[in-house]
C-alpha cells in the first residue's frame, strides 16, 4: 500500500500513514491539536493550515468547499475531517 | 422617551401573551412589536426562567419605508402581528433583518415573508446555511441578502448599519445599530429572560439575576467573540440597547456594555504572578479515590508537573467540591488531568457530573488527560479520555492505569506522566530549558504502531 507522510506542527511529530487515509483518523489518535466538532464535514471546527504539501491532500468536495467558504478559510485551509492524504504534507490547527 | 403600553397601567406584571397588543414607541419611529412569554419556567432545557420571558421584535419606520428587525417564537406570531399591524402595513415593509435565526426569534418569519412579499431578508454573512436549515427549502426559494460590518440599509430619514457579531451566541448572530435615533438591536447580547410587560429597564422589576444568569449559560462559552463584538459595540452613541429577550436598557444602557466588558475578562484578580517572569501554565488535576490508590497516583503526578518550570499544579479531591467553583478553576486552566478509579465498568459519578458541567465553558486549546487505579478491567481511563476529545480538549498522552495498589516504580511512572502532560501544554515545551533533548525531531510514527 502507497506510504504518505503527514506532520503535525503543531506537536512537532510526523506519521507514515496509508494514502487514502483521513487526517483526523490520524491526528486525534495521536493527540495533535486540532479539535473537532461534527465529524463530518459540515461544522468547519476542524479548519487546519496546510503548511506543506498542499496538492498531496485530495481536493476537497463541494460541500467542504461550501463550508470553507463560509467559514472564511484563508488559502491553504482544509477541513481535517474531510481532508485524505495522497502525498507527504504538513498541517497545524488553522 | 416614551413610556409603558396605554393599557398596561392596570395589567399585572408579565400578564398572559395577548392581553393588551398595544406596539409600544421605544423611540422616535420605533416600537416594540414582540411578545411576552410569562409562563415560560425553562428555556431551551437548560435555563431556569422564573418569570417567563419575552421575545422582543421591533418595527422602524423611516421616510422610505419600514424595516421589521426580528420575529417572534411560532405559537407567539398572532401577537407579534397584530401589535407590527398596528404600526404599519405589510406593503411598507421594505426590509426584514434578523439579527439570530434561532426559532425564538425566527418563528413568524415565513409567515411574515408572504405577507410581506416585496421585503428584503437581512441576515449575516454566517446565516446562510442555517437560514436554509430552519426553513427546509431549497436555495432558490428563499430570497435575501447577507451583511457584513458597516454596510448600511436607507430609510430614507434614517439607517440601519450592522455589525458582525458572530458566536454571540450562535455562528449567525449579528447587532442592527439605527444610526440616527442611536439605538442597538442587539440580537441576544444583553439580553436575559425576564417577563415584566413595563418592558423598561428603568420600569421592571430586580432583573440583575436574570442579566447575570443569562450571560453566564448563554454567552460566557464564548467570551472571546464577545469581546470581539465589544470592540465594535463600544464606541456607538448609545441611546438605548434593544435586546431580544428581557427588559429595553434604556436608561444609562452603557453600564450593560462594561458588565459584559468585565464579566469577559479574564478573573485575574487573585491570581499570584510574579513580577518579571513568564507567565505561569496552569495544571489542575482532580481525582476520586476509594482506597487510596487513585489519590497516590494523583499527588505523584502533581508532584512530576511540578518539576517543570513555569506551571502552577493544583490537586483536589472531587469527594469535597461541587462541580461550579471547579468549572471556574477549569475555565481558566491550561490543563486538566482527571483520575478515576473503575467502578461497575465505569468512572464514578462525581467525575461525570463535572465533565456534564463543563458546556458553559471554553475548553479550546486546553490539554486534558485522564488516570486511574483499577480492580480488574479499568474502563474508566479510556472512557473519561474520550470524554475529553468530544470536549474538544487536546489529549497527547495515552492515560495512565494501574491495577490496585501502585508500587513505587509505577508511582515513578506517575511521577513522569506528570511531567510529560506538563511539558504538553501550550508554550512550555518552546520556552522550557534544554532540560530533555532540545530542537531534536521527534522520530517518524508509523501508523500502524498507533493504538
Amino acid at each position: 500500500m502507497a506510504k504518505a507522510t503527514l506532520t503535525f506542527e503543531d506537536i512537532g511529530q510526523s506519521v507514515n500513514v496509508p494514502a487514502g487515509i483521513r487526517v483526523i483518523e490520524v491526528s486525534e489518535k495521536i493527540g495533535a491539536g486540532i479539535i473537532y466538532g461534527c465529524r463530518e464535514g459540515d461544522c468547519g471546527t476542524c479548519m487546519m493550515h496546510v503548511t506543506d504539501g498542499w496538492n498531496n491532500l485530495t481536493e476537497p468536495s463541494v460541500l467542504e468547499e461550501k463550508v470553507l467558504r463560509e467559514n472564511m478559510a484563508g488559502r491553504h485551509h482544509r477541513l481535517a475531517c474531510q481532508a485524505q492524504v495522497i502525498g507527504d504534507c504538513s498541517v497545524k490547527p488553522a | 422617551m416614551t413610556g409603558t403600553p396605554a393599557d398596561s397601567s392596570r395589567a399585572p406584571i408579565g400578564a398572559a401573551p395577548g392581553a393588551g397588543l398595544a406596539p409600544v414607541p421605544i423611540a422616535d419611529g420605533v416600537h416594540w412589536i414582540g411578545a411576552l412569554d410569562p409562563q415560560l419556567r425553562r428555556f431551551d432545557l437548560i435555563l431556569r426562567t422564573a418569570n417567563g420571558t419575552t421575545y422582543n421584535a421591533y418595527a422602524v419606520r423611516g421616510s422610505d419605508g419600514v424595516a421589521v428587525v426580528d420575529t417572534v417564537k411560532a405559537e407567539f406570531a398572532d401577537d407579534f402581528f397584530a401589535r407590527l399591524e398596528r404600526v404599519a402595513r405589510y406593503d411598507e415593509i421594505r426590509v426584514i433583518v434578523l439579527n439570530h435565526l434561532e426559532p425564538d426569534h425566527s418563528g413568524a418569519l415565513p409567515t411574515l415573508m408572504r405577507r410581506a412579499p416585496q421585503a428584503k431578508l437581512v441576515i449575516s454573512k454566517r446565516a446562510p446555511a442555517m437560514l436554509k436549515a430552519l426553513l427546509k427549502t431549497d436555495d432558490q426559494e428563499i430570497r435575501y441578502e447577507t451583511a457584513d460590518t458597516g454596510d448600511e440599509i436607507d430609510l430614507g430619514d434614517r439607517r440601519l448599519r450592522f455589525l458582525h457579531t458572530p458566536f454571540l451566541h450562535w455562528p449567525d448572530t449579528q447587532c442592527t445599530y439605527l444610526v440616527e435615533q442611536q439605538v442597538l438591536f442587539s440580537g441576544d447580547v444583553f439580553g436575559c429572560h425576564h417577563c415584566d410587560r413595563r418592558l423598561f429597564n428603568d420600569r421592571v422589576g430586580d432583573f440583575r439575576f436574570a442579566f447575570e444568569y443569562y450571560y453566564a449559560h448563554i454567552m460566557r462559552p464564548f467570551k472571546t467573540h464577545v469581546l470581539e463584538a465589544l470592540r465594535l459595540i463600544e464606541p456607538l452613541p448609545l441611546q438605548l440597547i434593544a435586546p431580544t429577550h428581557g427588559p429595553i436598557l434604556r436608561e444609562r444602557p452603557r453600564r450593560y456594555v462594561a458588565r459584559y466588558r468585565a464579566l469577559s475578562g479574564a478573573d485575574q484578580a487573585l491570581e499570584p504572578v510574579p513580577a518579571h517572569s513568564a507567565p505561569l501554565r496552569t495544571l489542575l488535576v482532580f481525582y476520586l479515590s476509594a482506597y487510596g490508590s487513585t489519590a497516590r497516583m494523583a499527588e505523584a503526578i502533581a508532584a512530576g508537573a511540578e518539576g517543570v518550570p513555569g506551571i502552577r499544579v493544583s490537586l483536589y479531591d472531587l469527594e469535597g467540591g461541587e462541580p461550579g467553583p471547579f468549572v471556574d478553576l477549569i475555565e481558566a486552566a491550561d490543563g486538566i488531568a482527571f483520575g478515576s478509579p473503575t467502578v461497575n465498568g465505569d468512572a464514578v459519578k462525581p467525575v461525570w457530573d463535572l465533565l456534564s458541567s463543563l458546556a458553559v465553558v471554553s475548553l479550546r486549546g486546553k490539554v486534558g488527560a485522564a488516570f486511574g487505579s483499577y480492580g480488574w478491567s479499568g474502563e474508566a481511563v479510556p472512557m473519561l479520555e474520550a470524554r475529553l476529545r468530544g470536549l474538544n480538549l487536546r489529549v497527547p498522552l495515552a492515560g495512565l492505569r494501574l491495577k490496585l495498589i501502585p508500587t513505587d516504580a509505577e508511582l515513578s511512572d506517575c511521577r513522569d506522566f506528570g511531567r510529560a502532560l506538563a511539558q504538553a501544554l501550550p508554550g512550555v515545551s518552546a520556552g522550557a530549558p534544554a532540560s530533555a533533548e532540545p530542537d531534536r525531531p521527534k522520530p517518524v510514527i508509523d501508523f500502524a504502531d498507533l493504538s
